[in-house]
């Protein structure tokens, strides 16, 4: 495959996917370390209704409102969990259960009962988005790089999910030392003053912001996968928090491109087929790589000292 | 239309889903409670999510093999296969690294649903899918249901019944003691994975009705519902299973009765409609009823403390306890007890006094365990017991110099 | 014989909330229906090492969550030196139980003591030599300098609570708070904590710690308060800390044997 064509076809939808893996892998890490790793999965059901009442509520297939809507949609269902699980005393993990099946149900039956045959929105683009289609049409070849023309017409998904990215790291970054205080030990955190409430809240709200932007991009099985498998592997290969997130943002990066490759050009190295879902192959390499590293990892196995309780 | 639908009067197919839906919920009410009360309700979602890779393989086989690829026991066999590999790799996850179960489950329904993804589109892409109709497997499809596909989930709904009543004990031990149960001789590992088997066994016979992503909802909404109506375990799982089967039956009927309602969702959100009503309204564990006794509660401490300060005659900081006293006549705005209050005050001191006896004494251990700062002791010792305490204490001290 | 009559318990010297560096009043926590702590007042005193105590499940915990703010109360007030806690933050060091947190956190020994110095560092301070040097002091201090660049986890039990006790003693703090320090750790590790809080003592910051071992209290604390969900008697130990009150706190729970090797330390 030649420059130009690669930089037509396969650039934006890599840097797409590379970008929407490395944002939900950031938060991921904390996620994980804190037992909440299914947060992600509960806030990628919950994104669908909110993207249909967003479009209910404009009545067009617009961006922003959509957008907004399945941000709303996740910090409600946050909010729900928490309140049941305190309120009813129901362990977290049922919580969760209740609230996203039934909210996803909800997003089903609104998205059945809504006319929606003019639009792009059904069930199963939001499942496994459309990463293969984000192409780049106005570029004729590596200079166009640098062509503010042909950059306009880059897809509006890149931008968007490169702005995420740079918000989530930027968070990340900002607030690391709290964020791995409160992680490590929560009692401790709240006497030197860190309101640890509202830092889980915002993290969870960075989650949810990176799980709508690559939502928007990838479908909700790459959020899944990527919240969890990259920070998950990259336990495995350290003790140290710092260089488990670099680990973590490397097994993004090769599993997004790794996916992406294979997913275009491996039926056609098999023999001819069309190619097959990115995003699904890119957790299926997500899905490869923590195996590896279960298996091997110099870090896999539990330390610590047994607890008394 | 409704009330048809519910007398099953809607047509043979409208019947079988009625009949199929009721079955399916009753089973994953049931089995699910286990699950629930062994803390570990998303483990289902994991496994009815890896089903997905297990439905492909089982029709690209079927289709290779020169069947028809829509075999409603060849793709529900496949289904069972990579599910319970699912489930394998979780376990040994969980046992083997030093991954919680949460990152476990998590890892594994995201890479075996991307997997079926990918095959997903292998078979769309070959052409032989005569648009094989499993993304209906995703959601549940019930319009084109027959009769060999409800005799299934009758019989697999019934097959699983049986066997919950069969292992329910080693389940429920495992479920409340885990080490309990092993120092029983209960094989703790064994009867989870029969557990697992069954929730397996759920999530297949629900995938034509409701669909992997749904399924989860009926093995855990409805033994949550029902745990707000009893502490009895055995209650529990009885209550659960009438829960999933009435709000499958309502689910079913109120989806045949309009059109363009989808049978699975439906069936999730009239489940979730129980459990809001539970959350709300169960008389120990509902909201309403909490927040009336947690109000209560918080008003008696305040009172009792701001007696207890004004006996003492100490300064009451907190401006609520003050309030609270003023509106029962116990005291002045600023503080100053009125008669009754003083008259309160005393007996609560005395009271205290003689918790304290009691508490310190041996002889009382058992009534010592009730206290909590509030109970009135005339609720726990008899009149003669109060007045040999009162001997104890004596009259009241002078001042010593 | 004590005159037992003030249902708050024996006081033997409140000076109210004043300055004292720990005070709480009308203290009241629970978890559901059952309060853990009933209305208990204390007034901790500066520069002495004060021993909590009293059965398990009797507050002991909580009392020092809440006075942190790490529990909501019911109702109550507490002080720190004089002010409320949240402007009194840098004062208070805290301990938690060891059991409390995952030890298979990917960190180092090293990192958990710089996570006491975290106020001072801010939100993106870079970690300097003078740090650094600083949390290795503290690691000294306990006898764990050897151990700095350790994972957490590959620590033992006394271990662990050692490089807590350091976190703690890196916040250069006024007012240190323990939760069972010496529960289920060795020895050395025991006698490395009591050297350290009774230098602290002696530089005259104030030591409270909640304590299981009755055995101990005369040798290693000078104050106690007993504690059985309501405040039972506070004060020096020679006063506070008899068989008598023992026997109110613990009821029908310590057995006559263990009084009876009580009242002999007591003498």
């Amino acid at each position: 495959m030649n420059g130009e064509e690669f930089v037509t076809l396969s650039l934006t939808p890599l840097l797409i996917g590379t970008f929407s893996a490395i944002a939900c892998a950031l938060p991921g890490n904390f996620l994980v370390l804190r037992k909440q790793a299914l947060i992600g999965d509960a806030i990628s059901h919950v994104v669908l209704p909110g993207i249909v009442v967003g479009f209910l509520l404009t009545g067009a297939i617009s961006t922003w409102p959509m957008m907004l809507g399945a941000a709303g949609a996740a910090i409600v269902s946050v909010v729900m969990i928490e309140a049941i699980r305190r309120l009813g005393k129901i362990e977290p993990g049922a919580a969760m259960g209740v609230v996203f099946t039934s909210m996803f149900a909800a997003g089903v039956l609104l998205l059945e009962q809504t006319d929606t045959s003019t639009v792009h929105l059904d069930v199963e683009h939001a499942l496994y988005g459309n990463l293969e289609s984000l192409i780049w049409l106005d570029a004729t070849g590596w200079q166009s790089v640098l062509d503010p023309q042909a950059l306009a017409g880059l897809p509006p998904e890149l931008p968007r999910i490169a702005i995420t990215l740079l918000g989530v790291a930027l968070f990340t970054w900002i607030f690391w030392r709290p964020l791995k205080i409160s992680t490590f030990d929560e009692g401790f955190a709240r006497t030197i003053g860190i309101r640890t409430g509202r830092l889980g809240l915002a993290l969870v709200i960075a989650a949810a912001i990176a799980a709508v932007a690559a939502f928007d991009a990838v479908g909700s099985i790459i959020v899944i996968a990527m919240f969890i498998c990259p920070p998950a592997a990259a336990r495995m290969m350290t003790n140290r928090l710092e260089t488990q997130v670099v680990w973590s943002v490397f097994f993004a990066t090769v599993s997004a491109v790794l996916g992406y490759v294979l997913a275009g050009y491996g039926p056609l190295w098999l023999g001819g087929l069309d190619a097959v879902s990115a995003a699904g192959m890119i957790a299926t390499v997500s899905g490869l790589i923590l195996m590896i590293c279960a298996i091997f990892g110099p870090c896999r196995t539990r330390s610590g000292a047994p607890n008394s309780n | 239309m409704l009330w048809d639908a519910l007398a099953l009067q809607l047509g043979y197919n409208a019947t079988l889903v009625a009949i199929g839906s009721t079955l399916l919920g009753v089973a994953a009410g049931i089995t699910g409670t286990f699950l629930f009360l062994r803390k570990r309700a998303l483990v289902s979602d994991a496994v009815s999510h890896a089903t997905l890779p297990g439905v492909c393989l089982a029709f690209l086989a079927l289709v290779v093999l020169g069947g028809d690829g829509r075999n409603l026991i060849g793709l529900l066999a496949g289904s069972a296969v990579s599910a319970w590999l699912g489930l394998l790799c979780m376990n040994w996850l969980t046992h083997n690294t030093r991954l919680a179960e949460d990152a476990a489950i998590g890892a594994v329904l995201s890479v075996f649903f991307g997997f079926g993804i990918v095959l997903l589109t292998i078979i769309q892409s070959l052409g032989v899918g005569r648009q094989a109709g499993l993304e209906g497997f995703l959601l549940g499809t019930t319009a084109g249901m027959l009769r060999l596909d409800a005799l299934i989930i009758a019989i697999g709904g019934a097959a699983t019944l049986i066997l919950v009543t069969i292992i329910r004990r080693p389940m429920m031990m495992v479920a409340f003691d885990p080490e309990y149960a092993a120092a029983r001789g209960v094989a703790v590992n064994r009867t989870d994975l029969a557990m697992m088997g069954l929730v397996m066994a759920v999530t297949v016979i629900g995938l034509k009705i409701v669909g992997l992503i749904l399924i989860v909802a009926l093995l855990i909404i409805p033994p949550v519902t029902a745990r707000f109506w009893s502490e009895r375990s055995d209650l529990v799982v009885l209550l659960a299973g009438m829960a999933g089967g009435l709000a499958g039956y309502l689910g079913a009927a109120i989806s045949a009765s309009t059109p363009d309602l989808p049978t699975g969702p439906i069936i999730v959100l009239v489940s979730f409609g129980f459990f809001a009503l539970s959350l709300l309204l169960a008389p120990a564990r509902g909201v309403l009823a909490a927040v009336l006794r947690h109000v209560q509660f918080q008003r008696r401490i305040h009172i009792r403390q701001g007696l207890l300060a004004l006996a003492q005659g100490q300064m009451i900081y907190e401006p609520l306890t003050l309030r609270l006293l003023h509106r029962a006549g116990l005291a002045r705005a600023d503080g100053v007890a009125t008669d009754a209050g003083r008259a309160r005050a005393a007996k609560a001191l005395r009271d205290e006094k003689r918790w304290e006896i009691v508490r310190a004494d041996l002889t009382h251990e058992a009534t010592a365990a009730l206290y909590d700062g509030l109970r009135d002791i005339e609720t726990v010792l008899t009149k003669d017991q109060i007045e040999e305490i009162d001997l104890r204490i004596g009259g009241p001290h002078g001042i010593q110099p | 014989m004590l005159d037992l009559v003030s249902s708050q318990g024996i006081t033997v010297e409140d000076r109210g909330p004043g300055d004292s560096p720990l005070a709480v009043r009308g203290l009241t926590v629970s978890y559901g229906q059952k309060p853990a702590v009933f209305s208990v007042d204390m007034t901790v005193q500066p520069g002495a090492m004060t021993a909590i105590i009293g059965p398990n499940g009797a507050g002991k915990s909580t009392l020092l969550k809440a006075a942190l703010g790490i529990v909501k109360p019911l109702s109550g007030l507490v002080t720190v030196y004089g002010r409320p806690l949240e402007q009194q933050r840098t004062r208070i060091a805290y301990v938690p139980q060891r059991a409390s947190v995952d030890w298979d956190f990917p960190t180092r020994v090293i990192d958990v003591v710089l996570m006491g110095l975290s106020r001072e560092l801010g939100l993106l301070g870079r970690v300097r030599a003078r740090h650094k040097a600083h949390a290795m002091d503290c690691l000294h201090r306990v006898g764990m300098r050897d151990f700095a660049d350790r994972q957490i986890g590959q620590l033992s039990g006394g271990q662990q609570q050692r490089v807590f006790l350091a976190r703690a003693l890196a916040q250069e703090a006024d007012l240190y708070l323990l939760d069972e320090p010496f529960a289920g750790v060795d020895a050395t590790t025991e006698k490395a904590i009591i050297d350290v809080l009774k230098s602290l003592k002696s530089s005259g910051k104030t030591v409270v710690v909640v304590h299981h071992d009755l055995a101990t209290v005369t040798e290693y604390f000078d104050h106690v308060f007993l504690i059985n969900t309501r405040k039972v008697a506070e004060g020096p130990v020679a006063e506070a800390f008899t068989a008598e009150t023992l026997q109110s706190t613990y009821g029908g729970r310590l057995a006559t044997a263990q009084i009876d090797q009580i009242s002999r330390v007591l003498g």
